[in-house]
């Protein structure tokens, strides 16, 4: 384990900076997001970031190739060069490492998705233990040690200093490249810390919350539940849920047509809007219902039925924060979920 | 608080025992104190979890428009400023008046957990009002913070307690809070210089994701498709793919509820990365009032909004492109 | 010394049908010049302009907007431009609020019989969007060159 004191921490961020991009959570007086660290952020890591550590790898939007014109009127397909460079996501919680394993389990089995593997490939997770859990979190829901988050590097803040431990041979490449400004630490310098965490997770509110009832298999049980209805009837239908989830994955592909040629670009889709997966026939889900289920579904049963019990949920509680109507997964999972 | 939501609760329970309505429309309780969820009470459900306390923002208006078809008859509860909607609402013919109960409910102001969480407070356990504080319970220890600070945006410009349409009344007597000028903000944008301004708007709209929150929330917006969901309409999309999408998705959501926009504030309260939306439309509700005479929409049912009317001396809008200075 | 490219604004006129684009054409017939810049695009009546469209125009790299319409009270529909002077006056304020620059964006009335009026104003505008150079605040990246 090694450490810096927390006084020095630009200068670490400076030597990072230096040959990587690094994006780090900014608080810019509003919300706090990730944002590329310049000369003068300061990070903060205390807060809870409202997007969450996914768009580094699946941004909401980015162009896959471009068709165009040359002189002679023949059609030119440009694609978009992938990223190169290496690049440091600094503060990830472990509840968001968790998810960017669901989301590596999505798009780097077969057939294998370029843009995020080569953002994958480009990346060094340095992860953040939490030591203040908000009321919203319930990532022990899902097996998630807040106090022991993976990752490439796992970094913990106690007293005046930031501790790092290397947990893949890339996070221990990384270490050594900013050896020169970190100190050696004893391993058990965090243990205080991520005890007094773990103890703090069993006071929280959602800490009782469990996913009995769902999983693997229930697919018939849960699909016509009557609480469909009374739960979906709050939706409004936005899409913030999806948006600030680090799990949600669904895309859409679209064609930009501007003066000079047409840009193929794909975005973020979400099953809460109202030309989800629509497709030449028309529209396969056409009630709020009908999309509010599709939600839930994918979390808390498609997930775990395709993927060996795995849910699509990590317990983050943006969603629970950030509903318009405070419609959430906490309520679904509760109201239909438990020991029948 | 507590008093007036076991009163509401009663009321509620006379009134679908009496089979006066078929449901109510009101808050129930979330997992914390601060996240009340609108949903609709029947005599199956019961009301064990209704809830009406300092966080009940959500303006119900909105949940009548997709009862317009229903034969049932529903009750919803209204603060001062949910009425202002409401009203808009029955101009538009976007609600059933005869199928709809209104009960106005009494407000004190509402507040903001987002303004809580923005002091440094999380963990939060319970809250309660003391007079001009709040007392924050959490995890971690407690904590006061004066009301004033912590008052939903639309709170802070609140325009009284005179309920504007109801068909009864419940706690009518509370005090709303003391109101500043709601054109503040707008103001000191207007005194900026144009370079400012697209600076301070690039800065906010930024931000944007594109959830549609505020245009789902809004009571105003309720086209059945939004032009920005119509594939056939050549400018919907689902993700702001440059600033110039930023732009148009806010400018003109702001533009088509303008005249129509009662200023309830919804859109600034439910938008995740809070970005000061509101101050759109009072841009517009602020020219109206200055270009065409004063004009509150839903101060009553059945006006003629300025959109849809004219006069033949109005101002030109050469008067804008020949400004002088910014 | 680098040679200095003459800044040739695009520019979208909206006219109506039954006076401006008259206007335009008599401007024609007459010999009166406008710049070659402008695009004119005929409506059934000023009041037919969705602000969507002004954006839109913008968003495909237009530098200046201008919508043409008979006088206040001569409409052809009796009302449509009405309606379309409180639309207009309240969206080129909005872009004002915004940081947009308020000169490139414009109503004028011209009627049918205004050849000369249709010149002057085309030129008058042109020169404006010149002087203020290409839109760079209001237009999409991908419709760049």
């Amino acid at each position: 384990m090694k450490k810096i004191a927390l006084a020095n921490m630009n200068a670490l961020y400076e030597a990072i900076a230096k040959d990587m991009n690094l994006y780090v959570p900014i608080d810019n007086k509003a919300s706090v997001n990730y944002a590329e660290w310049k000369q003068g952020d300061t990070p903060v890591f205390d807060k809870m970031t409202v997007r969450s550590a996914k768009d580094a790898f699946f941004p909401q939007c980015e162009n896959m190739s471009t068709f165009s014109r040359d002189d002679d009127n023949r059609i030119i397909i440009d694609k978009i060069k992938l990223t190169e460079k290496d690049f440091v996501v600094m503060g990830i919680r472990a509840c968001d490492v968790k998810a960017v394993a669901v989301l590596d389990k999505v798009f780097l089995s077969e057939p294998v998705d370029t843009f995020y593997k080569a953002r994958r490939d480009h990346s060094i997770l340095v992860s953040l233990s939490c030591s203040r859990p908000e009321e919203t979190c319930f990532c022990s829901t899902f097996g998630i040690d807040p106090a022991e988050p993976k990752g490439d590097v796992a970094m913990y803040i106690v007293g005046d200093y930031a501790y790092f431990n290397a947990c893949t041979d890339k996070g221990e490449k990384f270490l050594n490249g900013v050896s020169g400004l970190l100190e050696n630490a004893n391993d058990t310098d965090v243990d205080a810390a991520k005890a007094a965490t773990r103890e703090i997770m069993t006071k929280l509110p959602l800490h009782d919350v469990t996913t009995d009832g769902w999983g693997a298999g229930v697919l018939e049980e849960m699909f016509n539940r009557p609480e469909w209805e009374e739960l979906s009837s709050s939706c409004i239908g936005c899409g913030t849920c999806t948006y600030v989830c680090p799990t949600c994955q669904c895309y859409d592909i679209r064609d930009y047509n501007g003066s000079n040629g047409v840009t193929r670009y794909r975005c973020w889709d979400s099953c809460m809007k109202s030309d989800f997966t629509m497709m030449a026939h028309g529209n396969n889900r056409t009630t709020q219902l009908q999309r509010f289920r599709q939600r839930f579904m994918h979390k808390l049963v498609y997930s775990p039925t395709n993927n060996d019990g795995e849910f699509s949920c990590v317990g983050c509680g943006r969603c629970v924060a950030k509903c318009p109507v405070s419609m959430n997964i906490v309520k679904v999972i509760k109201t239909m979920g438990g020991k029948k | 608080m507590q008093g007036l939501e076991k009163k509401i609760k009663d009321r509620a329970i006379e009134l679908l025992e009496s089979g006066k309505v078929d449901g109510i429309i009101g808050w129930e309780k979330g997992q914390f104190i601060y996240d009340p969820t609108p949903a609709v009470f029947t005599k199956e459900t019961g009301l064990d979890n209704f809830c009406y306390n300092n966080f009940c923002g959500a303006n119900l208006s909105k949940y009548l428009v997709g009862k317009i078809t229903s034969d049932k008859k529903y009750a919803v509860l209204l603060k001062p400023c949910d009425t202002y909607s409401m009203n808009q609402l029955i101009t538009e013919h976007r609600v059933n008046r005869d199928n709809i109960y209104i009960i106005g409910v009494g407000c004190e102001g509402h507040l903001d957990v987002e303004k809580i969480k923005r002091n440094g407070i999380s963990g939060i356990t319970g809250v309660s009002v003391d007079g001009e504080n709040v007392n924050v319970g959490t995890i971690y220890g407690e904590s006061t913070i004066a009301k004033s600070d912590v008052l939903l945006g639309k709170c802070e410009v609140c325009r009284g307690n005179a309920h504007k349409i109801s068909d009864e009344l419940i706690g009518e007597e509370l005090q709303t809070p003391e109101a500043s000028d709601r054109f503040e903000m707008v103001n000191k944008l207007e005194a900026m210089t144009a370079e400012e301004r697209f600076a301070f708007w690039k800065g906010e709209l930024s931000r944007c994701i594109r959830c549609n929150a505020c245009r789902n929330a809004c009571p105003a917006c309720t086209c059945r498709v939004c032009v920005f969901d119509n594939g056939r309409s050549g400018i919907d999309s689902k993700a702001n793919a440059s600033e110039f999408e930023e732009q148009m998705f806010h400018i003109i959501r702001a533009f088509h509820v303008s005249a129509r926009c009662t200023d309830c504030g919804e859109c600034s309260r439910v938008c995740p990365e809070n970005i000061p939306l509101h101050l759109l439309n009072r841009k517009y509700v602020k020219d109206i009032n200055e270009f065409y005479g004063e004009y509150q929409a839903g101060e009553e049912a059945d006006q003629r909004n300025p959109l849809v009317n004219f006069g033949d001396k109005d101002i030109d809008p050469t008067v804008i492109s020949d400004k002088e200075g910014n | 010394m680098q040679e200095v490219k003459e800044f040739k604004p695009n520019i979208v006129a909206f006219c109506c049908n039954w006076c401006s684009y008259a206007g335009a054409d008599l401007a024609g017939s007459s010999r009166l010049s406008y710049p070659a810049d402008v695009k004119i695009i005929r409506v059934p009546c000023s009041g037919r302009v969705n602000p969507m469209f002004i954006l839109k125009a913008f968003e495909k790299g237009a530098d200046g907007v201008i919508i043409c319409g008979c006088h206040p009270g001569d409409c052809h529909y009796n009302t449509g431009n009405f309606y379309a002077r409180r639309r207009m006056t309240l969206l080129y304020s909005m872009l004002d609020y915004m940081g947009i620059e308020k000169g490139r964006t414009r109503v004028e009335w011209v009627s049918a019989a205004e050849g000369a009026k249709f010149s002057n104003v085309m030129n008058k505008f042109c020169g404006d969007i010149k002087e203020l150079g290409e839109c760079v605040k209001l237009g999409d990246i991908r419709c760049k060159d």
